[in-house]
Order: structure tokens, then C-alpha cells, then sequence
């Protein structure tokens, strides 16, 4: 029986041994054995949803059963420089730049704060506090944003109480562009604060040294410092936005349908597959050049 | 290049995979002229609320027919679920209007012999062969429950309701108007054309002409700037009739009922233009496993009491007249307030949904389909 054991597990360690001495001559396929896998996984998952994506956006379907019909056309292509939809990317980059920097005007003497002015257990507090929105599900923060600006909701409420007159933005792009800003704000915050945080005081005392005022310092030395952790919130603020199509949905009001509502609705509705595909290479396009733009500024230094 | 042409070659090998079987499995032809013993199970793709266990328990009691359901969110998914994979996957499906003329011409689903379902003599006339379910005299499914599409109006913050479908294309309710959001609303522009406007020649709000479609969609972009919101869920109007400030709008029964119940004073009003209305179907797919406990289904279904059930659940009105009576004893009253005790004519005076097709029904092919209306209705909401 020992023996029968020694023989399993010599010939076994030989295989294993040989196995290594060649990936030791050959570290080329060392390599490619260990990523082989992830790579495969990546070309699969992501790759070929992309290429099937693409493929299908140069279909059509038979608009009664749904089923694609193959043959090769840009139609969809075509149409998406009918009427609307000209308006709703326009509409949708403008919601989307309209909200990053919002979160940027927000974020950034927020992080400031956190980073230069609150003391530990205060930090972490508000770190806390800014993340807690995200523990909890999206719909109901939609939700109760829509209790909030109802017309007869706690927005009024108070504004009656201060003598002030209805603000009617319920259902409407304002209504929208709150609460964007609201649920992408923790997004923005954390990469500003990760950048603000890496910024070492000497640099500050150095310029205070050289005669640079405050305001001097914040605007060539911290802002500067800053900008890769803007770059890098706005790239998460400004995707999210151009992909979203519930809260149009939800607190929009008439005239508000996005990029995301475009596409859920040529799914969802129509059944037409093919120009959903095509729809989605816009705000595909979009973010290319976005992102191309945001590496100049540093951006995925700091991701 | 050579990429693109590989994930092409891929999927259509992929696609062909999936067809090899599908294409294999024929049915053979000829109706069912008797029901054998159940299969001792039954899957269903259902709306929401409409295999509660109050009436699906004796059911599954009675029959040995053990019922799984898949919920759809809309008719979109409906359709999908089962033609998905081949089909077969369910059994059944309680399709509405809108989705159901598309199984039928997708053969998703297939012929049922209404023979052998003794309620269906009981039936309201106007739902023993409507065209939503039956081609050329064919039965593809069992009629099953059905409502209006109601003008909705806050008595007390409104005023008297209007008799007119007029009022909410009116300027001056800006902002109180709130519109189903789904592309078959267009048909309810087209019924208010349809009466108002003569000359513009339409017959059936659901067969338009591209001058017809295009006269309802600059009817409905002049509605636009006047409507609160386009809601997508029933929950989102009940919350804008009590707290979003809207007053008047195109509703269901069931919002009326909800509202009504919560002490909102509304009423639901059948304006003199007539309404459009909605009816779903218990379809049997074309690759049913379970055939036999499908037939069983449909027989229990469509009896008095599973239909009052249903009824009173959802807020719907149920095919069976005899389900009347039944609706009474559960909750007084009730069976006026759904219109299930009303005359002949008022059933044939609702236009239900139909699914928009190019076949304009007198041999013509020139009426705009679904997809032109779902880019229409992409259009109208800006």
C-alpha cells in the first residue's frame, strides 16, 4: 500500500515538476498560462457582447414577431438622425456635463473640508455619512426625492413656512438634474478626497513661503493636485448619467427622456433590438472621446 | 476586420445551435377533443396578481396541476419569455391585446378547441371571438378578464367631470393632466380624432394610415406641454392624483378604485367619444408541455367564482357574466361598479387594444405597425 501511495505521488510530482521546468524555459508560456483564463473570461463576457452589439445595431427586426431580420443596412444608423433624437443626446450630454459639474462645484471644498479642516472622528463621520446613501437601494432614494418636491411635499412645506412661494420643479429636468447630482455625488467625493489627501502640507507651507496667499495656493498648487480626482469622479458622474433611464423615468417629467430612455424603450416597448444596439454606440462614442479627454488631465493616475 | 467576421460566424453558429432543435419538434394537427389526465404541473407567464393562491390553491387541489409562474413587467415581455429559447419553455401566457396578435403571427402560441371549455357559452358575446384572440374564426386562447381605459377626475379639486375626452387636450388644465406612458395611447388620440375630426377618415383607432398617425401625434405634442407626467406605473398616477397635484387624466379602474378607497374623491367617467380598453387572454403556447393541465386551467379560469376573484383582486371586469352574481356576495355593489352586469353594447362599444400592424384589415397594407408607433410615441414625449 506504501509503496502503491509512493508511485501515485512520485509520478504525480513528476508531471507537476515537469510542468514548472517548462514554464521556467519558457516564461512566455508561464505567463500565458496564468492569464489565459481572466483573458478568455474578458473576451467572452465583454468583448463578444460588444461585437454582438455592434453586429446587430446593422439589422432590422420584422416589427410583428420581433425577430431580426439579417440583412446588412444603416438604417438604424440613419435613424438616429431623425427627430427626436438629435434633441435627447443633446438633452442627455448637457444633464450629464450639467451634473458633473455640479458634483464637482459640490466635492470639492467638501473634500477640502474633510481632508484640511475636520478632525479624525469627524472625518470619518461625514465619510460615513456621505457613502450611507449608497447602502441603500436606488429606487427609494428616487423616491423619496419625489416625496420632497412634490407640490405638496416637504420642499413647499418649508418654503411656506419661510413666507416664500411654490416651487413647482416636480416632474420636471430640474427635478431630474437634483436628483442626479444627489445620487452621484458620493461618486465624486471619494476619488476628490483621495486626491486631496495625497497633496502633502509642505507643498502648501512652500507656497505660503514663496508669498502665495491663500487663494493663490488653492488655485496653482491644491486645485492642480486636484484636478485627476475631479477628472476621475466626473468620468463616473458623467457615464452613469448618459446610461441612466430611471430616473427620467421616475421624476422626469414630459420633454425629459434620455439616452437611457431611448434605448430601455426600443427594448422594452418596441422590441426593436437592432436600433437599441445602434442607440447604444452614441453614448458609446460619447465616453471615448470623454475618456480620451479625461486621460489628458491625469484622470486614471488616481483610479 | 477579421475579428468582426469571426463574432459573425460565431453567432450565426451560435444561432443555428438554437434553430437545429427548435425546427426539429413539430406539433401534429388537429384540436384536442377531449382532456386526458393532467401532467402534475403547469407553468404560466403571468401579469402580476393574477395567480393569487385564493384561486390557484383549489386549482392545483383539484387537479394535481402544481403551478409555477413567471411574472412579466410588460407585453414586451410577455412575448419574449415565450418565444424565447424556441418557446416551450411555458405553458401558458396571459397575454393582453397589444402582444396577443403578435404570438399569434410568431406561432408562439396555438389553436384552442373552446368546446371544451364548458364556461365559455357564458361569456359576453363581445368576448367569445374578439379579434384580439381570433383569426379567421380560429380561437388562439380564452378570454379572461378586461377594462376600460377611464377619464379620471378629482371631483372635489376639479369640479364636475367633463363628458368629453376634450378636457384633457384643454390649455387651460396645464399641468393637472396625466397620460398612461406607453406607445398605445396613441389610439386613444386617434379615438378622439376619429369623432372629432371626420374627415381625417379614421375607422379602427388601431389601423392608421401614416397621414392618421401623424394628425394623432401632433395632437398629442400639443397635449404635451399640458401633461404633469406620463406615468408608467398605476402607483405613480394614484400618487400624483393625491399628492402631485394632478387632477384630471386617462386611468384604468383600478386607480379609480385605489383612489377611491383611500378617500380621494375621483370618479371614472366613459366620455361620449367611447374609450379604448384593454383584455387579456390565457394563451397555450404552440410547444405546451403540459397541454392537458393548460386545458384544465382554462376550464377553472373562466368559472364564476376564480373570475369574481380575480376581478374584485385586480380591479378588472370579468368575461363570465354568471361571475356577477359571485362578485356581489364577495363585496356588495361591486359588480355594477366593475360594468359586469352591463348590456351587450357597451362591451361592443369599447375599442380594445389591438396590436398595430401594416395589414390594415381591408386588404390593405398601408397602416403604420407597432415599431412606427413606438417611434411615434418616442416623438411625442420630446
Amino acid at each position: 500500500m506504501s509503496v502503491d501511495a509512493r508511485a501515485t505521488e512520485g509520478s504525480h510530482g513528476g508531471a507537476l515538476r515537469s510542468l514548472s521546468r517548462l514554464s521556467w524555459r519558457r516564461p512566455g508560456l508561464k505567463t500565458f498560462g496564468q492569464i489565459s483564463a481572466p483573458v478568455a473570461a474578458f473576451l467572452f463576457v465583454y468583448v463578444a457582447a460588444l461585437v454582438a452589439l455592434l453586429i446587430q445595431s446593422f439589422w432590422t427586426t420584422d416589427s410583428f414577431t420581433g425577430q431580426a431580420i439579417h440583412s446588412w443596412n444603416l438604417d438604424n444608423f440613419r435613424a438616429i438622425a431623425n427627430d427626436p433624437y438629435p434633441t435627447i443626446i443633446l438633452r442627455t450630454l448637457v444633464m450629464a456635463s450639467a451634473v458633473t459639474v455640479t458634483c464637482m462645484l459640490l466635492a470639492f471644498p467638501y473634500a477640502y473640508f474633510l481632508v484640511r479642516v475636520a478632525g479624525p472622528r469627524l472625518r470619518l463621520a461625514l465619510l460615513v455619512a456621505t457613502t450611507l446613501p449608497l447602502w441603500v437601494s436606488y429606487l427609494v432614494r428616487v423616491y423619496s426625492w419625489r416625496l420632497i418636491l412634490n407640490p405638496d411635499g416637504a420642499l413647499n412645506y418649508f418654503l411656506n413656512r419661510l413666507g416664500l412661494p411654490d416651487l413647482n420643479i416636480a416632474y420636471t429636468n430640474w427635478a431630474m438634474w437634483i436628483v442626479f447630482t444627489y445620487i452621484w455625488f458620493p461618486f465624486m467625493v471619494l476619488p476628490v478626497y483621495a486626491a486631496l489627501e495625497r497633496v502633502p502640507y509642505s507643498l502648501v507651507e512652500a507656497s505660503a513661503d514663496l508669498g502665495g496667499r491663500g487663494s493663490t495656493t488653492l488655485r496653482r498648487v491644491i486645485l492642480p493636485l486636484a484636478v485627476p480626482g475631479l477628472a476621475a469622479g466626473s468620468i463616473v458622474t458623467f457615464s452613469l448619467t448618459l446610461g441612466d433611464y430611471i430616473a427620467p423615468s421616475l421624476v422626469g417629467g414630459p420633454g425629459s427622456s434620455l439616452i437611457g430612455t431611448v434605448v430601455f424603450e426600443s427594448l422594452g416597448l418596441a422590441n426593436n433590438a437592432p436600433f437599441a444596439a445602434a442607440f447604444a454606440m452614441v453614448p458609446l462614442g460619447i465616453m471615448a472621446v470623454y475618456l480620451v479627454l479625461m486621460k489628458r488631465l491625469g484622470a486614471f493616475e488616481s483610479l | 476586420m477579421k475579428r468582426i467576421r469571426f463574432g459573425y460566424v460565431a453567432l450565426v453558429a451560435l444561432v443555428t445551435v438554437l434553430a437545429v432543435p427548435a425546427a426539429g419538434v413539430s406539433k401534429g394537427t388537429g384540436l384536442p377533443t377531449s382532456v386526458g389526465a393532467g401532467e402534475g404541473k403547469l407553468t404560466l407567464v403571468a401579469w402580476e396578481g393574477y395567480t393569487q393562491p385564493q384561486w390557484v390553491k383549489p386549482f392545483e387541489k383539484a387537479t394535481g396541476c402544481q403551478v409555477a409562474v413567471k411574472y412579466a413587467g410588460s407585453s414586451n415581455d410577455m412575448f419574449n419569455l415565450m418565444i424565447s429559447g424556441g418557446g416551450g419553455q411555458y405553458d401558458m401566457v396571459s397575454a393582453s391585446g397589444d402582444a396577443s396578435l403578435r404570438l399569434i403571427y410568431a406561432k408562439a402560441v396555438q389553436e384552442i378547441n373552446v368546446g371544451l371549455i364548458p364556461s365559455y357559452k357564458d361569456f359576453f358575446k363581445a368576448f367569445q371571438s374578439p379579434a384580439h384572440n381570433t383569426v379567421n374564426g380560429k380561437h388562439y386562447g380564452i378570454s379572461l378578464q378586461f377594462g376600460p381605459n377611464v377619464l379620471m377626475v378629482n371631483t372635489k379639486k376639479y369640479g364636475k367631470a367633463p363628458n368629453t375626452w376634450a378636457a384633457i387636450y384643454d390649455p387651460k388644465n396645464k399641468g393637472k393632466i396625466t397620460i398612461p406612458d406607453n406607445p398605445i395611447q396613441i389610439a386613444d388620440a386617434a379615438l378622439y380624432l376619429s369623432k372629432t375630426k371626420p374627415a381625417l377618415g379614421i375607422k379602427d383607432p388601431y389601423e392608421l394610415t401614416k397621414a392618421q398617425l401623424a394628425a394623432a401625434v401632433a395632437l398629442l405634442k400639443q397635449q404635451r406641454p399640458l401633461v404633469k407626467k406620463y406615468w408608467g406605473l398605476a402607483s405613480d398616477q394614484i400618487d400624483l392624483f393625491k399628492n402631485g397635484g394632478s387632477t384630471i387624466g386617462a386611468s384604468w379602474p383600478y386607480q379609480v378604485n385605489a383612489l377611491k378607497a383611500d378617500k380621494v374623491p375621483v370618479v371614472g367617467v366613459i366620455p361620449k367619444e367611447g374609450v379604448t380598453g384593454w383584455a387579456d387572454t390565457w394563451m397555450l403556447s404552440s410547444k405546451a408541455k403540459h397541454p392537458n393541465c393548460a386545458y384544465k386551467w382554462m376550464q377553472y379560469i373562466t368559472k364564476p367564482v376564480p373570475q369574481a376573484q380575480q376581478a374584485l383582486y385586480f380591479g378588472e371586469t370579468p368575461v363570465n357574466r354568471k361571475a356577477c352574481a359571485v362578485m356581489d356576495k364577495i363585496s356588495k355593489g361591486s359588480c355594477a361598479q366593475y360594468s359586469a352586469n352591463a348590456p351587450e353594447s357597451f362591451y361592443n362599444s369599447i375599442k380594445f387594444w389591438k396590436t398595430p400592424i401594416s395589414d390594415c384589415g381591408n386588404g390593405q397594407k398601408n397602416c403604420t405597425d407597432s415599431k412606427a408607433w413606438a417611434t411615434a410615441w418616442t416623438q411625442v414625449k420630446g
